[in-house]
């Protein structure tokens, strides 16, 4: 059970990793992208992890609770508005892509640095 | 049994994650990232953040796959070439992620109360927040006033980058374009059962939106969450009925002057604190009484969060749909 008690930040970890990996290994730019939004929810789930407390409940007040426990308020709110700038980002990003693609008429990494080089 | 959910949970964030990754047809790809996304709001349901679950919900699974696909159509659905240096990469992220896997053991348990985290701030905001602003959910409360800058500043982000996607995608698409998607702009109309099940949830969506917006003080919700879900409304109308027929209904001009007046109008809260002899972001002062100031405050400043976060992600579907027609 002791170590089941860090089972989520294993999670974390891995899907950390994971993503990191499509954002270097992978040569398509959307699916790097695919890569950065993993990563950004690995993070999100870290943050929300930390703010669980055991036998806790969500932090909204209701009248006649007897010795009431809440998790922790403060990460949930940071992850709800990363999650609206995360969203616009990578929508940024995919703005970027598409013009890419226009111009080069790849999204292909490799290809688009050998028509840089001609 | 939580206990074992949670992990039977994560465990399936994991297998989808390794699956988004392996696949080379980005289609699917796009299609699991909806999927775990969905997972990992579940997730946080379980983890006792609802407002955070609402939101990834409405914003991860919804709205970002739509824009993903929005951007695969106009890209290619296929990878060419999987991956580069295969075998470099792997040694590098296995190391890190040792690295990281050796840094989980400092962590404090899963849970234990007596962490570092919760022994800061939080437990203030906890025991203030009916004393000082008398709402139910702590979540809105933190988010509205008590950090009101962060989240003055986060939506100033989501602004911006609603401008520049626009910018980008604006470019040489004029009027030409405009008449060429009034014939192709048809949707789905020629499906009957997408058709009429996505025109009956529309409004219903709408109305939980607006609901979400206004009930943010009692329960989980709030102007971030309502925003994606109300524009979540308008791409499935879009969706079902066509960008020509959505744009009449909500012109790009009015989404323009509700980003900005989002912005403004939280800008402008800020500055009522000022004037009245405040400090920024204090809502005290907007009211004879402190706490219905803080109320009056709180509504404004998420109505401005709404707006903002409805206009910019309308604006960005808009120009990424825009783009596809031409």
């Amino acid at each position: 059970m002791e170590l089941l008690g860090l089972y989520h930040y294993w999670v974390f970890a891995v899907l950390l990793m994971i993503g990191f990996y499509a954002v270097v290994a992978k040569v398509n730019l959307v699916k790097k992208l695919i890569g950065v939004s993993l990563f950004q929810a690995a993070v999100f789930l870290l943050y929300i992890t930390m703010s669980k407390v055991t036998g806790g409940t969500a932090p909204i007040l209701q009248e006649g609770m007897v010795d009431p426990v809440f998790s922790n308020p403060l990460p949930q709110v940071l992850i709800l508005t990363a999650i609206v700038v995360g969203i616009s980002t990578t929508a940024l990003g995919l703005g970027i892509v598409v013009r890419i693609k226009e111009e080069y008429g790849t999204i292909e990494e490799h290809e688009i640095q050998e028509i840089d080089r001609r | 049994m939580t206990v074992l959910f949670g992990i039977f949970l994560l465990t399936l964030l994991v297998i989808t994650a390794v699956a988004i990754v392996q696949t080379r047809n980005l289609f699917v790809a796009v299609m699991l990232l909806g999927i775990f996304s969905l997972l990992i709001a579940l997730n946080f349901f379980i983890l006792d953040a609802a407002d955070v679950a609402l939101t990834e919900a409405a914003v991860g699974a919804g709205i970002s796959t739509v824009l993903f696909l929005g951007a695969l159509a106009l890209t290619s659905e296929r990878e060419r070439l999987g991956t580069q240096h295969r075998w470099l990469s792997l040694v590098v992220v296995t190391s890190a992620t040792l690295v990281v896997l050796y840094a989980t053991f400092d962590k404090p348990l899963f849970g234990d109360p007596g962490a570092p985290v919760h022994q800061h701030v939080a437990p203030w905001y906890l025991e203030k927040t009916p004393e000082y602003i008398d709402i139910p959910n702590v979540v809105t409360a933190v988010l509205g006033s008590f950090r009101g800058y962060d989240t003055l500043g986060e939506v100033f982000v989501v602004f911006t980058a609603g401008i520049g996607v626009m910018f980008l995608l604006s470019a040489h698409s004029g009027g030409a374009n405009r008449r060429k998607q009034e014939a192709s702009g048809i949707g789905l109309r020629e499906h009957l059962i997408p058709r009429v099940v996505g025109r009956l949830l529309v409004p219903f969506i709408l109305l939980f939106g607006l609901y979400v917006q206004f009930h943010g003080d009692y329960g989980p919700g709030g102007g971030f969450q309502a925003g994606a879900l109300i524009a979540a409304a308008f791409i499935l109308y879009a969706l079902v009925e066509g960008e020509e027929r959505t744009l009449a209904a909500l012109p790009q001009s009015w989404l323009n002057a509700l980003m900005v007046s989002g912005a403004l109008l939280y800008g402008g809260v800020g500055l009522a604190g000022i004037v009245l002899g405040s400090s920024f972001l204090d809502y005290s002062v907007l009211s004879a009484d402190p706490i219905a100031g803080q109320h009056l405050g709180i509504i404004l400043i998420e109505a401005g969060v709404g707006m903002t976060v409805t206009g910019v992600l309308l604006s960005i579907f808009h120009a990424f749909a825009a783009r596809d027609q031409a």
